[in-house]
């Protein structure tokens, strides 16, 4: 295991940014840790890094007990959203920094940097000043700067956060065709799940200071251990008491066999390939439930606006209990008017 | 360049995006009330600032040289303008040191008594040079002074010489430096600094190798600033000095002296002298500077 969490706390004035974290993070991997905003993942990652101290518990990089060690000692590469670069200094000494405070001879320090500036394709941009590059490009000097250090763990912090989206799907496949070649145990932080279960191996939930769960990106979007992992990795719909995946429901417009949910068609939206149809079941109290399929299945099944369907669960597939319902603004309205 | 995204654009040029608001309200206006405004603000620099230090340069050369001649002439001159120079630039150099290090404190530290510290910073600017000047010899004065019998029976004499004007004229010009180095701090931000460390840097190579370079402009616009005040420093120092001419005897003060005692035209030339060497300054560093705001740091 390359770095070893072992009950971190982290408060800032009131607030819990990590709630007695601990999570053990493998060798060679690239992983994620994945999570809304404001859920403790950016403090973890600068925690492991030493730009943050926690208040209590151990960090452990590489066998090594780094808790107390000043970032400078720590031997890790750090990646930040807003790219960090060194305004002053041109792209080319940017990335010999590590290796000039190291005070490696000059040579060697010219090779190796060639060498990195050939790894992101930023050779012939070496004499600019950063001003002079894209984000995309930028972030990718970067990442030269904190791979010249060899680092035991190289940490990205919403690396690709922010650029537009088609740079950030470019940097991304790159990111992981990158690790492939270089193959140092990367952690990296994003609040984006198609970003987390494209690139990582291994993804970690963190959600209000606690890990929600830990596995791979299959692990995680096929067997989900709450209804928080659940919502968050992909789209969820509620049925009866239970969450799905809109495209484990199938429709079908036959007698109801037993189990199945019947209802009526309130709306068709098509997404491209995707169908979205929302049915209202009946019963007390109707719900709206939203079912996906393709286009061609949706085509065998000749169905339109107000029509009568059957609500079926595919096989194997995986749901979860919903949380308890949450009180709409409306609902707080009454309940204010009443209390008045 | 295409993919530059537009956050970027704003965290590193807000000048280019505050202007337009403006600009689309200029548009609107009719151009005599622009050129109206142009002309009351131009007659108001004319009347408060150029035309009176004009008159000063032409009333020093009114007789050609022979006022400028005089004053590099009178050893007691040359020695006022040495000492104004000697004081003005060790104080420079105390403010710089500790002006960027209490800024430093400020942005990048949070600390009880912060904000205390930092309205403490502010009273030099606000209080007058003569009280300040009064209050350094209660402190510091050698017969029934707080502190200034200790210091002198140990051979350092402070009020009524060298260190006291010192000491007077960096009290004086203190928050400039601070007050020019705590914005730039702020808009720099402290990643780079974490970068810096995260690569392996101490906190001082991270303060040479990146801080510094990153704050350049601010520290060079806070030495002019210094400097000149220090410069034309007068009343603290005049409380301070004991003015003995020849001795603790300031430029500026030779100026108020020569003309009290009706020599004009010296104090016209040793002004002009004192007012060159400040004017001097913020040409160079405004010549110096580069242009783009993009390149600044």
């Amino acid at each position: 295991m390359s770095i070893e969490i072992t009950n971190v706390n982290k408060r800032f004035g009131d607030f819990v940014a990590l709630d007695d974290v601990s999570v053990s993070i493998p060798t060679g991997q690239l992983t994620a840790l994945l999570g809304p905003s404001g859920g403790g993942k950016s403090t973890l990652l600068r925690i492991i890094g030493g730009l943050e101290q926690a208040d209590t518990g151990r960090v452990v990089i590489e066998g090594v007990d780094a808790t107390g060690l000043p970032p400078q000692k720590r031997n890790v590469g750090f990646v930040f959203q807003h790219y960090a670069a060194f305004k002053h200094l041109s792209v080319r000494r940017n990335v010999a920094f590590g290796l000039e405070i190291r005070k490696r001879p000059k040579a060697e320090i010219r090779s190796r940097v060639d060498e990195l500036l050939a790894l992101v394709h930023l050779e012939q941009f070496a004499e600019r000043l950063p001003s002079q590059l894209s984000g995309g490009q930028r972030q990718r000097m970067a990442l030269a700067r904190a791979l010249a250090i060899e680092p035991t763990v190289l940490l990205l912090d919403e690396p690709f956060g922010a650029l537009d989206a088609k740079v950030r799907r470019e940097l991304r496949d790159w990111l992981r065709r990158l690790h492939d070649e270089v193959h140092v145990s990367t952690v990296f932080v994003t609040h984006d799940q198609e970003e987390a279960l494209e690139v990582a191996d291994e993804i970690v939930v963190i959600n209000e200071g606690r890990i929600e769960q830990i596995g791979s990106p299959d692990d995680l979007y096929d067997r989900p251990a709450n209804d928080f992992v659940m919502s968050f990795l992909g789209p969820v719909t509620q049925l009866g008491d239970r969450l799905v995946r809109p495209h484990d429901l199938q429709l079908h417009s036959g007698d109801p066999a037993a189990g199945d949910i019947s209802g009526q068609i309130a709306r068709i939206n098509r997404i491209g390939f995707e169908i979205r149809v929302d049915v209202a079941t009946t019963g007390e109290p109707s719900q709206a439930v939203v079912v996906t399929l393709t286009r061609n299945e949706f085509r065998a099944l000749g169905l339109d606006v107000g029509a009568a369907v059957n609500i079926r669960l595919a096989p194997e597939s995986h749901t979860t209990l919903a949380p308890p319902a949450q009180p709409t603004p409306a609902d707080t309205a009454k309940s204010l008017a009443s209390s008045h | 360049m295409a993919d530059t995204p537009t956050i970027e654009a704003t965290a590193d040029h807000p000048a280019e995006h505050a202007p337009l608001p403006g600009r689309a309200r200029r548009r609107g206006r009719p151009p005599v009330g622009r050129y109206a405004l142009r002309l009351v603000v131009i007659a108001y620099l004319f009347l408060l600032v150029a035309w009176p230090l004009y008159l000063v340069a032409q009333n020093t050369f009114k007789d050609g040289f022979d006022d400028l001649s005089a004053i590099l002439d009178d050893p007691d001159t040359v020695h006022a303008l040495r000492l104004t120079l000697t004081i003005a630039v060790t104080s420079v150099i105390i403010n710089t040191v500790f002006g960027v290090g209490i800024s430093f404190l400020l942005v990048r530290y949070r600390f009880p008594g912060k904000r205390l510290l930092n309205a403490v910073l502010d009273v030099p600017l606000s209080v007058s040079p003569i009280v300040v000047g009064l209050a350094l010899i209660l402190v510091y004065g050698g017969r029934d002074g707080w502190f200034g019998p200790t210091l002198e029976d140990a051979g350092l004499q402070v009020i009524f010489a060298t260190p006291g004007m010192i000491l007077a004229t960096t009290f004086i010009a203190l928050p400039l430096m601070i007050r020019e180095v705590v914005p730039v701090l702020e808009e720099v931000g402290d990643e780079q600094e974490q970068a810096a460390r995260s690569l392996g840097a101490n906190a001082v190579q991270t303060f040479r190798r990146i801080t510094l370079p990153a704050i350049k402009w601010g520290v060079v616009y806070g030495v002019v600033l210094s400097l000149a005040r220090a410069l034309g420093e007068f009343g603290a120092v005049k409380v301070v000095s004991g003015n003995v001419s020849g001795d603790t005897r300031t430029a500026t003060l030779v100026v108020e002296e020569k003309y009290l005692n009706f020599d004009r035209g010296g104090a016209y030339a040793t002004a002009f002298l004192l007012a060159l060497v400040a004017v001097a300054c913020i040409v160079v560093v405004s010549l110096i500077r580069p242009k783009d705001p993009k390149e600044k740091r």
